[in-house]
């Protein structure tokens, strides 16, 4: 286990880089979400649609192949990017397509009588959307949420196949380096409960704190 | 594409600007595909030739032969998770409290850890203690023990989703623990679980495309190589993108159609357990209460 100790910081670093792309990325992606989940329950037919195609896209397609598309496919029609900002885009767009069905499931919680009460009151499409409907729909789907920002988490890892220097990317210099493997993958496992294991907690408080009693 | 349930019908001037907000968001996509179509064609990239290059038939067939590797890694890790799964299961559900936590770090710890992660350590920790594991089955290994715990975690939300009633009407009727489980319990919980198992089934191909982190041929590692090869490297990965979105699209379709059958006729929830992100849906609040 030394190796891991010898190696602290490279693994500090590796981690700090996993926490910015999850942090960022996250936050993308629950507006991607907020937004195509409006869309998808809209009375305008071609945004639903809109919504449907994007979500059936990106649900289906492998994380993998949208990084490999995106950082070496891309470049061949002008578009490249860094590394990292390649990451942000592919897992903000990825986790968002899961964010918008999460959401949507949220909506679909919410009592009917909730919008029927602001369109009475005079509220407009998107003012009972935004005011009225998202925030009680946010508020029951606490636990997919945080399921979804610990999977998001793990995701970050398949970063490392366009060399973000992030956990697993550091960690593979690490094996060629020291030639113990085991050791170093144990403390890369490590590194990952330590994001996680926390967030889990973290968002259970959360759900106990704004759960809805009905 | 279901109509909207949220609020009552439009009255005209609602659908006036519904009409309107239609006509803006069909003129916006046709400009963004438009934009596109023209970046293509400016770079070269719809020309036939570079189209032609990955639909000819022998690059057809190399990632062709891609994707029934793809599949049978996916048809053999689905096989041996459903096993490590099932064990798993077992021994969360069993009496004895040392069998319960060991079955319960197991499964806590597997799908905390990345998949790839997993994946390498399959192909570069094995080795070191003297099995060479082609890649291949490296990710097979690595497949099995993660969905192995997720599906552990299905399998027993499963048969807890269960009313208690079955059990003890099937015990009250005099049948065994064996029987119970056989005539009464896995027959209801298989389907009540159908459609989570198909989604996990989703999720586990699409992880098979990380066997390219690892030199495995894979479909998504031979349309890389595929494109590299002939200069046509956007086309292949799109193909590629495209064999991956036909075949998941069939498989989310049935579960689709699984799980609205399973309502209709059951009026049951659905189970959802949370392994990948693909693992969304939301359990229904009875079944929750007694996972925890």
């Amino acid at each position: 286990m030394s190796v891991v100790l010898d190696n602290l910081d490279v693994y500090l670093r590796g981690l700090l880089v996993t926490v910015e792309l999850t942090l960022l990325s996250y936050a993308i992606a629950f507006a991607i979400g907020a937004v195509v989940a409006a869309f998808r329950v809209s009375p305008v037919p071609p945004l639903r649609a809109l919504g449907t195609v994007y979500v059936g896209l990106v649900r289906n397609t492998p994380l993998a192949v949208l990084f490999i598309l995106f950082f070496f496919g891309f470049p061949k029609l002008g578009l490249t990017y860094s590394p990292f900002l390649s990451a942000l885009v592919v897992l903000s767009v990825y986790t968002g397509a899961f964010m918008t069905e999460t959401i949507r499931a949220g909506i679909n919680t919410v009592a009917g009588g909730q919008a029927d009460a602001a369109r009475a009151v005079g509220l407009t499409s998107v003012q009972t959307m935004g005011l009225v409907v998202l925030p009680q729909a946010l508020r029951s789907v606490v636990p997919p949420l945080g399921n979804l920002f610990i999977a998001l988490a793990k995701n970050t890892s398949i970063a490392s196949l366009i060399s973000v220097a992030e956990l697993v990317h550091r960690s593979d210099q690490l094996v060629t380096d020291t030639a113990q493997p085991l050791a170093v993958l144990a403390g890369v496992a490590v590194a990952y409960l330590i994001l996680t294991l926390p967030s889990g907690l973290l968002f259970g408080a959360l759900e106990r704190r704004v759960a809805v009693r009905r | 594409m279901s109509p909207p349930v949220l609020m009552d019908a439009l009255g005209p001037r609602g659908r006036r600007r519904a009409a309107a907000a239609s006509v803006v968001t069909v003129a916006a996509v046709a400009g963004l595909v438009a934009l596109a179509l023209i970046r293509f064609a400016d770079h070269g990239q719809l020309d036939a030739e570079r189209w032609r290059a990955v639909l000819r038939w022998p690059a057809l067939r190399q990632l062709l032969e891609g994707l029934v590797i793809t599949l049978e890694a996916a048809a053999v890790s689905m096989a041996l998770a459903t096993v490590v799964g099932v064990v798993m299961a077992a021994g969360r559900l069993a009496p004895a409290r040392p069998v319960r936590w060991a079955a319960g770090v197991y499964v806590e710890l597997f799908r905390a850890i990345p998949i790839l992660v997993l994946i390498i350590a399959a192909f570069l920790v094995l080795p070191t203690y003297g099995l060479e594991l082609s890649p291949f089955w490296s990710l097979v290994l690595a497949l099995t023990a993660y969905n192995g715990a997720v599906l552990g975690e299905i399998f027993r939300a499963g048969v807890l989703s269960l009313e208690r009633g079955q059990i003890e009407a099937a015990r009250a009727v005099g049948l065994t623990g064996r029987q119970t489980a056989v005539a009464v319990v896995v027959p209801q919980a298989a389907r009540r679980m159908a459609p989570a198992i198909v989604s996990q089934l989703v999720t586990l191909l699409k992880d098979t495309s990380l066997g390219t982190a690892i030199g495995m041929q894979e479909l998504l590692s031979r349309g890389r190589q595929l494109g590299s090869g002939t200069g046509s490297l956007l086309q292949a990965l799109i193909l590629v993108a495209a064999m991956y979105v036909v075949v998941n699209l069939t498989l989310s379709q049935l579960a689709r159609r699984l799980e609205v059958r399973q309502r209709r006729r059951y009026g049951a929830g659905r189970i959802a357990i949370t392994g990948g992100p693909e693992d969304l849906v939301l359990v229904d609040a009875e079944a929750e209460s007694r996972l925890r």
